[in-house]
């Protein structure tokens, strides 16, 4: 039971992160949103790696006959949240050009294409 | 050491490079990037024939980084592929094809239009990494990679839509929804590959084609997929980003973005065929996919009807345009464990639906940039206030009507040859989808007369007798869309025998696709 807390922890983030996207007008919030998504997505994936007591997997420096975590999740997270830095940052800053426009980060009022 | 080997390769490595060349460049020139940047896109271009071409005759190719030989896939008799891999079947390159074409010209005709605005440096670069996540997407055999280029592609496209975001707050609100669009499609996808991956320890696309279960995780994984990739290509309901991010970014790039929407439903048809195939309850996801194509075909160009500004107008369109492709590849999908219809019907509407994604690449994109000719010398995207411009720029005219007259499917142009396949395959699935078609069609066609009659005919206008034809660089661009679109409409069976039909073929035959990496089963 207690190994599939990391699961519920995803799927915790995931419906947080869409419940933000579905709910929430301000832009930064949404922003937050996606976070909490990707989040959620690196956690399932880390935890897909994971064995109980097994150290990290560095080849050469794990003592002789321990058990060693699966190396590709962790690769691909890593990839995963250098990805989401640049996402991130290219929201947030989207975002402060909208404001520079618009002077207000609600949704409501950003709404000049519509139809 | 071989070069020829290494052509998959160099036809993405060489734009990445030089994207991050460019900033350089321009440093040093402010007009050098954009010569850099097509010079570039046109020899990925040639690299893409030449594959293309060996595609053709030696059957599908693979590409394995950083192995001993560029063939070798299971290295030291390993049962799995643990390497990233390229994998270019025919159906691959057929999307390489249009991406390497639409990315060229619109980096040609760039040149000119967009030469009076700043940051032409980023520009350039963000276009050829723009064009680098397209053919990463097609060309990979990799599901993680898939997802790597996706990501690449969507940022890249971001940064294009907003990249009059400083001048304006169209494109910025424009740029946001996208972005929002594209990363929950990449995490949604993301999220997919770690069921896989948990369930199969494979990341490779034929290895796990081969391995698959369809058990319960494979159809939530399924079911988290098919729609945020029909979201990316812009299918109804998940339209709301398209007319919005189309319209809004500059006419070269909404060009290359169509064909960037359409690498997504590239990806969509990768996973329902190659992936699931016939483990797949086909028939209900089929049909899936065809309600989906005619949602897209009638909201979309009712849609497009009401519209006044030019380039909504067309990207309403693409959304219809890409119902058809759904219809003609959801009719395929439907029987394709139908013996006796998949032969007599089936092939030919996935023929139709594949070839109209080419065709619908090449004369949307055309559209797109004599929307943006107008825009160029008149300033204004509305159509109200357009009017008369058939008097002064008389290439842009010709090069519209033959756009229209392909989009609405009249002969000879390219849009009739894969409409008719269309029509006359889904007719013998049933009647019913082949009238609601042919009566899109003709919505199609009425709404191009309106863009036709308010933007071009009548008298001169006086706010537009300044008005002069578009430079050369743009022109060229335009010309070569229309006499491939003339050729393709006059000749649509030497395409659909040497490029469409292979494709179809590699869509439907599932355990070829494995077998090019994993060896004959």
């Amino acid at each position: 039971m207690i190994s599939n807390f990391p699961f519920i922890a995803v799927i915790i983030f995931i419906s947080l992160g869409i419940y933000t996207l579905l709910f929430k007008k301000n832009l930064i919030k949404i922003a937050i949103g996606l976070c909490l998504i990707e989040n959620g997505a690196n956690l399932f994936l880390i935890a897909l790696g994971y064995k109980k007591e097994a150290v990290a997997p560095i080849y050469t420096l794990a003592p002789a006959g321990q058990a060693m975590v699966l190396p590709t999740p962790q690769a691909l997270t890593l990839t995963s949240i250098v990805i989401g830095l640049a996402t991130t940052a290219l929201v947030l800053s989207v975002a402060m050009m909208v404001y520079k426009h618009y002077g207000t980060l609600d949704t409501d009022e950003v709404r000049r294409l519509r139809g | 050491m071989n070069l020829s080997n290494h052509l998959p390769i160099l036809i993405i490595a060489l734009p990445l490079l030089t994207a991050f060349i460019i900033p350089l460049i321009g440093k040093i020139n402010k007009k050098a990037p954009g010569i850099f940047a097509t010079l570039t896109l046109g020899i990925s271009l040639i690299f893409t024939i030449l594959v293309a071409v060996k595609v053709m005759t030696a059957g599908a190719q693979v590409y394995v980084f950083g192995a001993k030989s560029t063939a070798l896939t299971l290295p030291s008799g390993l049962q799995f592929p643990i390497r990233i891999i390229f994998e270019i079947d025919a159906m691959s390159i057929f999307m390489g094809l249009i991406t390497a074409i639409v990315s060229f010209l619109g980096a040609l005709y760039s040149l000119a239009f967009i030469e009076k605005e700043g940051g032409l440096d980023k520009y350039y670069s963000l276009l050829l990494l723009l064009t680098v996540g397209m053919f990463g997407m097609e060309l990979t055999g990799d599901i993680f990679n898939f997802f790597v280029f996706l990501e690449i592609a969507s940022i890249a496209s971001v940064a294009l839509i907003s990249f009059r975001g400083p001048q304006a707050g169209e494109p910025a609100e424009a740029g946001f929804k996208y972005m929002v669009v594209s990363s929950i499609s990449a995490l949604i996808v993301l999220f997919a590959i770690g069921i896989f991956y948990g369930q199969y320890d494979v990341l490779n696309f034929a290895a796990l084609a081969k391995l698959i279960r369809y058990s319960q995780l494979d159809k939530i994984a399924l079911a988290l997929m098919v729609p945020v990739l029909a979201m990316k290509a812009g299918a109804v309901p998940m339209h709301m980003w398209t007319p919005d991010a189309y319209s809004e970014a500059p006419a070269p790039i909404t060009m290359i973005l169509v064909a960037a929407s359409q690498a997504s439903l590239y990806a969509l048809f990768r996973v329902t065929f190659s992936l699931y195939n016939i483990q797949l309850d086909t028939l209900t996801v089929g049909w899936i996919i065809i309600v989906f194509g005619l949602l897209s075909m009638f909201i979309g160009v009712t849609m497009a009807i009401i519209q006044k500004d030019i380039k909504r107008l067309m990207a309403y369109h693409a959304i219809s345009q890409t119902g058809y492709m759904l219809l003609g590849v959801g009719v395929g999908l439907a029987v394709l464990n139908d013996p006796v219809a998949l032969p007599k019907y089936g092939l030919t509407a996935m023929e139709g639906g594949i070839f109209h994604i080419m065709n619908h690449a090449l004369y949307k994109g055309l559209l797109f940039l004599t929307a943006g000719a107008l825009f160029y010398r008149t300033g204004t995207r509305d159509l109200n206030s357009m009017g008369g411009l058939a008097h002064s720029m008389k290439y842009t005219t010709i090069f519209f009507i033959i756009g229209a007259a392909a989009i609405a499917g009249l002969p000879p142009f390219n849009g009739f040859a894969s409409k008719l396949l269309i029509y006359e395959s889904v007719y013998r699935f049933n009647p019913l989808l082949s009238i609601i078609a042919m009566v899109v069609s003709i919505l199609t066609l009425a709404s191009f007369v309106k863009v036709f009659h308010s933007a071009f005919l009548g008298p001169k206008l006086p706010c537009f007798k300044e008005v002069q034809e578009v430079p050369r660089s743009m022109i060229f661009a335009m010309a070569v869309l229309s006499c491939i679109i003339i050729f393709f409409g006059l000749f649509p069976d030497v395409i659909v025998k040497n490029l469409v039909h292979p494709a179809a073929m590699s869509l439907i035959e599932q355990s070829k696709y494995s077998a090019i990496i994993l060896g004959g089963r």
